[in-house]
């Protein structure tokens, strides 16, 4: 294998990671402001912030992970996409910051503040929002070059009927793997109150999430039809086990069985659509100005950029067990003993 | 009045970092503060030590909140503000940029774990062992940051070829001439205002009437901290001198209004420039001083700035910001100084009113020197944004719209400074040390 291609799938991992672990954090945030104005707090705003805690920091540095590694590994994507989305961009930005401060704010100083919360919940809606639309960027079509100018078509964007339908997709997303997740952590707390009102948002959740997939594919045939026959051709196993395995977890949670079980099988629903999705993609990382191959930095910086993500990982995957098993898997943590 | 990009990329990646460096700042240096706290706390079967570094470590994490976020802010704006810039030098600064994250990445786990571990442990210098990787994790991220301004300044590493990069060595990127100083330098005045902060905090906690045995521990330990770092910041801020007079010339030579080459060349502090004839007046010169500190010999010849093309030289003001940031090191190390001195020999003055006060601007006055020294060493490479490749006019965004996102992001700075600030005060006011230790320690 090249080292294009690897680096390439180590950054999607690492995306991957990101969503999951910011799908549990945007979900939750969500829940916590919604709890409140439903006056379902006491039930579920303990156990939502004994969990994120300890563990908000490590959200962002994922993401920010992700760009910075995507930078060092194909430098022009810093020039086509940071010319392009200066605005969006920053508007990301903001919501990131408010988001990031707010949190802290509230769980730190003062807890029962719902503007705070109001701000860490509904920012939490906004930046997948905002984000999954670079997603749809890269798809291509809302970036042009002309004469060696860079220009970005926000109104084609903002009226394309497929871009909304991946901003459905990734808030629907957000809450359906916020709520399996808490449901799996309720149930580890021993948390009856809190598991039934999770569990409940976990299965409405289900039919929206199915639902706005198939409204992506169609959305998906229109926008870039070479890119959508990849997908039926050859990648459309991996969308058939990503279903599978979102049957297999709905029925757990349905069945009131197994949760920990479903949230992997959530997971492993997320990550064949996600590579699948990703496969599909290649070899473009812009269709059509950046492939992995043109846009790639020199040998020496990746292969070094290799090694250090290899170290990094050796040092950082012990440590993420360490604070797992101090706060996801400690049953007296969870249960709230310690 | 309608500014073009490189202004407003410009003036908007300057606040960004004037803004994410108060927090960035705070964020390398409390952690050693709490560590040393604790630390002393176990070592003595104090209480007050373990509930200082137990509160510090609560303020900490709002700063820490806002450190993150602005972090990520100027992270992105790079790409977004920069990215002709970044797609030729991304290259050779992706390696200590990687790196940087997995310091911070390491620092982020071992903070959350320490914060919500005080109690898990059956002995405590197990929590105390969890700070020694935040401390490590917040060093290594200012160091490898570091790193890549410096390559900015004194680039290395690569070789060009029509304007495209065909060669790389990161490691000789990362570790180029400006890095030892650099890095130095930015540990150590971390370390520095970090300190003077609580200094600055438990002196007001004092002038405010609380003259307790806690906040007289505190004030004792961040003050002899702040003046043991303030000493240190002498080495480094030579070891800078030294770099500078023999890498970036000019602008050691714009710093000290230095323009004829010569021998034996005096050093110059306050005065007033005449911008045409370039006569300095009200100056106090000190003779031969700049040959000294620039190569440790009075006759040392010490390269004026006329030697330089004139499009190539940084603004002159810059020597006016030196000025005034040589008088607070002055004002910080006396206030410190006389501090640590009464504490040792005459215990009853230790706490006079009017040194309080001083100690009280200690912290503040360190913040700006932050600030001013990161402006002195920005503004004085000008006009590039890689010195001798890049010039910083050719690094700017081309996209639109810049203007309004400046004021997008002035508004939520001025948002996140309002709120940390009512935060950290409504953390502390209602919860004084004494009763936190009665329902903590003492059941």
């Amino acid at each position: 294998m090249n080292i294009e291609l690897l680096g390439i799938i180590v950054l999607w991992t690492f995306l991957y990671c990101y969503i999951i672990i910011a799908s549990i954090d945007f979900g939750a945030g969500f829940f916590a402001y919604y709890g409140k104005v439903t006056k379902n707090d006491h039930l579920i705003n303990n156990l939502i912030s004994r969990y994120l805690s300890p563990v908000w920091e490590i959200t962002n540095v994922f993401f920010v992970f992700f760009f910075v590694g995507i930078i060092g590994f194909f430098p022009s994507v810093a020039y086509y996409f940071g010319t392009a989305l200066l605005i969006p961009g920053s508007i990301s930005l903001v919501l990131l910051a408010i988001r990031g401060s707010f949190y802290a704010f509230s769980n730190y100083g003062s807890k029962e503040n719902k503007v705070y919360l109001f701000l860490y919940g509904a920012t939490g809606l906004l930046i997948p929002a905002s984000l999954c639309t670079v997603l749809t960027i890269s798809g291509g079509g809302y970036i042009v070059e002309k004469e060696g100018v860079i220009k970005f078509l926000a109104e084609k964007l903002l009226s394309s009927i497929y871009s909304w339908s991946v901003v459905i997709i990734a808030i629907i997303s957000v809450l359906y793997i916020g709520a399996t997740f808490l449901t799996f952590y309720a149930s580890k707390a021993k948390d009856e109150g809190a598991l039934s009102l999770l569990r409940q948002y976990a299965l409405f959740w289900t039919v929206p999430t199915i639902l706005s997939s198939f409204l992506v594919f169609v959305g998906l045939r229109d926008n870039n039809l070479h890119f959508y026959q990849n997908i039926i051709n050859r990648f459309w196993w991996m969308f058939l086990l990503s279903l599978i395995c979102f049957l297999i977890a709905s029925t757990l949670i349905l069945l009131k069985r197994n949760y920990g079980t479903a949230f992997i099988f959530v997971m492993l629903q997320f990550f064949f659509a996600f590579f699948g999705y990703g496969a599909a993609h290649m070899p473009y990382i812009l269709d059509p100005y950046i492939t992995i191959y043109n846009g790639y930095t020199n040998q020496t910086s990746g292969t070094m950029l290799v090694i250090v993500f290899v170290l990094g990982l050796l040092l950082l995957i012990p440590s993420l067990l360490f604070i797992f098993k101090l706060f996801l898997f400690d049953a007296e943590y969870v249960q709230g003993k310690k | 009045m309608e500014l073009d990009n490189v202004t407003l990329s410009r003036l908007l990646t300057s606040m960004t970092l004037v803004f994410h460096i108060i927090f960035a700042t705070i964020g390398v240096g409390i952690p050693l503060m709490i560590a040393i706290a604790e630390g002393l706390g176990i070592l003595k079967k104090d209480t007050h030590y373990l509930l200082m570094a137990r509160r510090w470590a609560r303020g900490y994490t709002i700063t820490v909140a806002v450190g993150v976020v602005t972090g990520t802010c100027i992270g992105l704006q790079l790409s977004l503000l920069w990215p002709s810039f970044m797609r030729i030098a991304g290259q050779s600064i992706s390696f200590p940029l990687f790196m940087e994250t997995f310091a911070f990445f390491f620092e982020a786990i071992f903070l959350g774990i320490y914060l919500y571990t005080w109690d898990r442990f059956k002995k405590p210098i197990y929590h105390w062992l969890i700070i020694l990787p935040v401390i490590l994790g917040s060093t290594l991220s200012a160091f490898f940051i570091t790193t890549v301004n410096a390559f900015m300044n004194t680039p290395q590493g690569f070789t060009l070829k029509n304007g495209s990069i065909k060669t790389v060595d990161p490691i000789a990127a990362m570790f180029n001439p400006a890095t030892p100083s650099k890095t130095l330098h930015v540990v150590v005045t971390a370390y520095v205002a970090s300190a003077l902060i609580l200094t600055s905090i438990a002196a007001i906690q004092m002038l405010r009437g609380n003259i307790t045995e806690y906040t007289k521990k505190g004030l004792r330990l961040a003050a002899t901290m702040g003046l043991i770092f303030a000493v240190l910041t002498g080495v480094t801020g030579d070891v800078s001198a030294k770099f500078l007079a023999k890498y970036q010339p000019e602008k050691l030579a714009a710093i000290e209004w230095h323009f004829e080459t010569e021998k034996g060349a005096d050093f110059i502090l306050f005065g007033k420039l005449n911008d045409e004839t370039h006569e300095i007046k009200y100056e106090i010169r000190i003779p031969k001083l700049l040959s000294f500190l620039s190569f440790s010999d009075f006759n040392a010849p010490v390269t004026g700035l006329n030697e330089f093309p004139k499009d190539e030289t940084p603004p002159l003001f810059i020597h006016y910001l030196f000025d005034v940031k040589m008088t607070f090191v002055g004002l910080i190390i006396l206030m410190t100084f006389l501090f640590v001195t009464f504490s040792i020999k005459k215990k009853d003055w230790m706490h006079h009113k009017w040194l309080l006060r001083g100690l009280a601007l200690t912290g503040p006055l360190a913040m700006i020197n932050i600030e001013l020294g990161w402006m002195i060493a920005e503004i004085g490479r000008q006009p590039w944004i890689l010195r001798g490749y890049m010039k910083v006019s050719e690094g700017a965004t081309t996209a639109k719209g810049l203007g309004s996102m400046f004021w997008l992001f002035f508004a939520l700075y001025v948002f996140l400074g309002v709120f940390c600030t009512v935060v950290i005060r409504k953390m502390f006011i209602h919860n004084s040390p004494e009763e936190e230790l009665e329902y903590r320690y003492k059941k």
